[in-house]
């Protein structure tokens, strides 16, 4: 198999330019004769359903929650980038560019993140026009704050709770398009599969959450908006439902997997307290733009915070670092606190945490400033830990939270199957081997408002406005394997909950394939996750019934392809002999510890192409070309 | 790492939406006080099915306090004990050892039971589809910039753009009225000027489509306000009666 990005040609600033033009269109008139599934409605679905809705477009959504509104985005704290340089501090589309490709080592594509930083300017523009309320100065005009990773302040924000305005702010559109009845809103609707036809797709199959019913769906596009499987590791940061059933079962059907382990392991959120924990959170790395991080510098020293002189503290990243200091980006960051912590310097009961500082910024700007910028953050630090952050420093510790991983997909978004795109988390497209902070929110509503309704009007041009229905007999297929499914999960009822899996999954995960990774480990961890699974096969236990809201059932079909999933992430950490971004090898460093890449042998992207159960996936390799930014070793110093 | 709380519960079991359902009590052992509320829930339904009994479903998703999703009803009071957050926020240390906890669905008719304590709140998404948007196509916006916005205004805006839609304003009225609700989302777009075109249009159309779905009127008790994790003010629904009024006086739905 030939991976063809379809890259335009042309210099890198006019290819999107040109590119749109040379797109098809579909006729006004013939619009509302294809139909569209959308399945999640994140930023990038929610965006992507109104915006193919305003054109004319039939769509079906679909989201597993009770509402779109509550899509895992609505999660997201703190902000958006985009290239609108207001604060004329030097910003420019193509700084936003090489920010994000030198942010992710390297492993990205050029040509999608330079227009991806283009129409970053457009989505702020739609955005306030919605009714988002960013943050203002007093002149009226809209904040900005800087973020990990970039030198120029370009991050726009709604207090620590961007993600849900933006959101709300795309639900508005959908909510608008679902009253005018160009959208069909399937809520409490799980996908489990994709169906082809003549080795295109068709339409999906979905399990009604409440009934249980299985239902078949056509379209003449499917398009994957399902966000990312940080899930796979048990403890993340990400919402309790988020999953790769969707990305995975097309998986199974086709479509290449993209870097799957490439995962992104955030530096600040709140460390574990115990092993009931169902979740971890995050705690906005903005808050790296004001507070300090530090360790004690002698091992051991477990006096409280305040104990400790200044003398006896290590500020490491500031040390270390001394151009962008607590500024770094996140993979640096992380493993820095993951080493002071391996050198006996973490603090807290567990030793598995750093401190993170906001006395100065208090004493330099006082506590109303600060309560105004990071309020929010601080009253849910609060309320997790029954500490005060106001009076004593915060304690962090590094979380599993964005997968830059995902399914393979083209400059159009679409994923080796034809008919079938990704977009948002849910692809691999523009983040590398690490993203930046403050880039997902900017890249799933890119992908849903401003690329998407472009080329995959250009795809239904091609294929043309025939009619389209779930009677094929591959519907009734898909019906009755994914009935078979579910009937071999329920009949298992051996004496293991789905929870136990799942936190099992995680540990070895997290452990051999989480912020350092070994041949020797990751070896170990394939053996390990093989006799998982087979366990998991002979004896799970998920009690009651296909036809009613059971719980335990949708958890078991997400943890059955989490599992699925680790294997081939290991094999993917294992075939990728360097380090890159969050992908650190301990066999391949600097003699300062930092990632070494190799530009020779490892400037591709990884794509994993199923070949049945039990067998071993073939690699494909798309190679990177970097015609504008010069490889260097990244340098943060 | 587990605790030594000991603790009966009293959960509302209800099989569908078309069943009866009642209070069933058990008892759950070495519950830790770092745990949120979700988590002993969690504990006690990995026992339960280890018992081959059928765990209790209930709504959940970011467990952080935004996605709304959450939605018990603690000792009488949405979200429980505590003010200014939702349930998964909340944490154990807030009960003590040997406490009986009872825990219910939202009650509301506008929210019917879809099983144990998941309700079914699509009323609120109808709702937001009435009029809850400012109607601008995606690639019609002017620059970002090209309209200031007050700080104050935007910051009230934005204090009302907080709701996350969770019902517990419904839940603690008395009279099950989703007014908070509704002058939350009419707020926000009513202090922008982006809102200003649509304005009365859309307070009559997501008024009107409230009463359709079966909400109570609003009679100022002032307890939604109280229950709301986002703490949503009162002065919301006097800025809707008064946005409501004007609508009224000058419609042209007439
Ligand atoms: C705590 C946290 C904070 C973050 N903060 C920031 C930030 O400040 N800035 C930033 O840029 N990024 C941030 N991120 C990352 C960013 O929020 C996400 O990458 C982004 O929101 C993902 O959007 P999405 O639309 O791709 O997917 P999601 O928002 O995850 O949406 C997925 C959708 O798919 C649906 N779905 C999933 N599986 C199925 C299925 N099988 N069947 C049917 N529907 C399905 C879901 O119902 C949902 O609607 C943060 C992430 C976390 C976890
Ligand atoms: S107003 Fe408050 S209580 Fe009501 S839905 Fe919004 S956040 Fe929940
Ligand atoms: S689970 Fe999201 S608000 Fe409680």
């Amino acid at each position: 198999m030939i991976l063809d990005s379809k890259i335009p040609d042309g210099p890198i600033a006019e290819k999107w330019g040109k590119h749109k033009f040379n797109l098809k269109l579909v006729n006004p008139a013939n619009k509302r004769k294809y139909e569209i599934i959308v399945v999640g409605t994140g930023l990038a679905g929610a965006s992507a359903a109104a915006s193919l809705a305003e054109l004319g477009y039939k769509v079906k959504a679909f989201c597993f929650q009770d509402s779109p509104r509550r899509a895992h985005s609505i999660a997201a704290q703190g902000g958006i980038n985009a290239a609108k340089n207001y604060r004329n501090d030097g910003d420019s589309v193509y700084r936003l560019f090489y920010d994000t490709v030198k942010g992710g080592d390297y492993r990205a594509r050029e040509a999608n993140v330079y227009r991806l930083a283009e129409v970053s300017r457009n989505i702020i523009d739609q955005c306030v026009a919605q009714g988002v309320p960013f943050a203002r100065e007093y002149g009226g005009y809209l904040d900005n704050r800087s973020f990990g990773g970039s030198q120029v302040s370009r991050t726009f924000y709604a207090r620590g709770q961007t993600g849900q305005q933006l959101l709300l702010g795309a639900y508005s559109a959908l909510s608008r398009q679902i009253a005018e009845g160009n959208v069909t809103m399937f809520t409490r609707s799980e996908m489990l599969d994709l169906v082809m036809v003549d080795g295109v797709a068709q339409g999906i199959v979905t399990r009604n959450l409440v009934t249980g019913a299985i239902e078949s769906h056509a379209a003449h596009a499917v398009l994957l908006c399902t966000g990312g499987y940080g899930n796979v590791f048990y403890l993340s940061t990400n919402a309790q439902g988020s999953n790769v059933t969707a990305a995975w079962r097309a998986h199974k059907k086709g479509a290449l997997f993209a870097n799957p382990c490439f995962t992104q392991i955030h530096p600040t959120c709140i460390p574990v307290s115990g092993d009931h924990q169902s979740k971890l959170t995050l705690m906005s790395e903005s808050l790296r733009n004001d507070g300090r991080v530090w360790v004690p510098k002698n091992e051991g020293d477990k006096r409280s915070p305040e104990l400790i002189p200044e003398e006896e503290r290590d500020y490491f990243l500031e040390r270390k670092y001394p151009s962008f200091g607590n500024l770094v980006p996140r993979d640096v960051a992380s493993r820095n606190a993951k080493e002071m912590c391996d050198a006996n310097k973490g603090v807290g009961a567990s030793g598995l945490a750093v401190y993170l500082d906001f006395s100065d910024s208090v004493k330099r700007n006082g506590e109303p400033w600060v309560k105004e910028k990071y309020g929010n953050l601080f009253d849910m630090y609060a309320q997790i830990t029954g500490e005060n952050p106001y009076k004593s420093p915060m304690r962090i510790y590094p979380a599993v939270h964005y997968t830059m991983g995902g399914l393979w997909v083209d400059y159009n978004l679409m994923t080796t199957i034809k008919g079938l795109y990704a977009l948002g988390e849910c692809n691999f497209s523009d983040h590398g081997a690490n993203r930046l902070g403050a880039s997902a929110l900017m890249q799933g509503l890119a992908d849903g408002y401003f690329v998407i309704p472009y080329t995959v009007g250009d795809y239904l041009a091609t294929i043309g406005p025939k009619p389209i229905n779930a009677s094929h007999p591959a519907f009734k297929q898909a019906e009755e394997d994914a009935k078979a499914y579910v009937n071999k999960l329920l009949s298992i009822n051996g004496n293991q909950t789905v929870t136990h899996y799942h936190r099992e999954l995680g540990k070895i995960i997290w452990e051999y394939c989480g912020m350092a990774r070994s041949s020797e480990g990751l070896n170990k961890a394939k053996g390990m996750i093989q006799s998982l699974k087979a366990d998991f096969w002979s004896n799970v236990k998920v009690l009651g019934e296909g036809e009613e809201l059971n719980q335990s059932l949708e958890k078991a079909g997400r943890v059955a392809d989490f599992i699925e999933l680790g294997e081939l992430m290991i094999d993917d950490a294992l075939a990728r002999n360097e380090s890159c971004g969050g992908h650190f090898r301990v066999e391949y460093q600097t003699e300062e510890g930092e990632a070494l890449r190799n530009d020779d042998d490892y400037a591709y992207v990884a794509a994993w192409e199923f070949k049945g159960d039990g067998q071993a996936e073939q690699l494909h390799k798309e190679k990177l070309v970097f015609e504008n930014v010069k490889l260097t070793q990244r340098s943060y110093k | 790492m587990s605790g030594n709380m000991n603790l009966t519960l009293k959960v509302w079991r209800q099989k569908d939406g078309k069943s009866q359902g009642k209070i069933v009590d058990y008892q759950v052992k070495g519950i830790s006080p770092d745990m949120s509320f979700l988590e002993m829930f969690d504990v006690l339904n990995e026992d339960l099915i280890k018992k081959g009994e059928t765990p209790i479903s209930f709504d959940h998703d970011c467990r952080e306090g935004i996605c709304g999703m959450c939605s018990m009803h603690i000792n009488g009071r949405p979200h429980g004990p505590k003010t200014g957050i939702t349930t998964c926020q909340l944490h154990m240390r807030s009960f003590k050892d040997g406490d009986t906890i009872v825990v219910e669905p939202w009650r509301a008719s506008a929210f019917p039971v879809v099983k144990d304590l998941v309700v079914d709140r699509s009323a609120f998404d109808r709702i937001i589809q009435a009029g809850g948007y400012i109607s601008v196509n995606t690639g019609e916006a002017p620059d970002a910039n090209a309209i200031p916005i007050p700080k104050k205004y935007a910051d009230e805006a934005f204090d009302a753009a907080t709701c996350i839609g969770c019902g517990a304003c419904v839940a603690a009225c008395k009279n099950a009225s989703a007014m908070l609700f509704v002058s939350a989302k009419v707020s926000q777009l009513a202090l922008l000027p982006q809102g200003d075109a649509e304005r009365k249009q859309r307070v009559e159309s997501m008024v009107d489509q409230m009463n359709e779905e079966g909400f109570g009127a609003c009679t100022n008790t002032g307890a939604c306000s109280a229950e709301c994790p986002k703490e949503i003010s009162q002065v919301n629904i006097a800025r809707l009666n008064r946005e409501y009024i004007s609508a009224k006086l000058t419609s042209d739905n007439i």
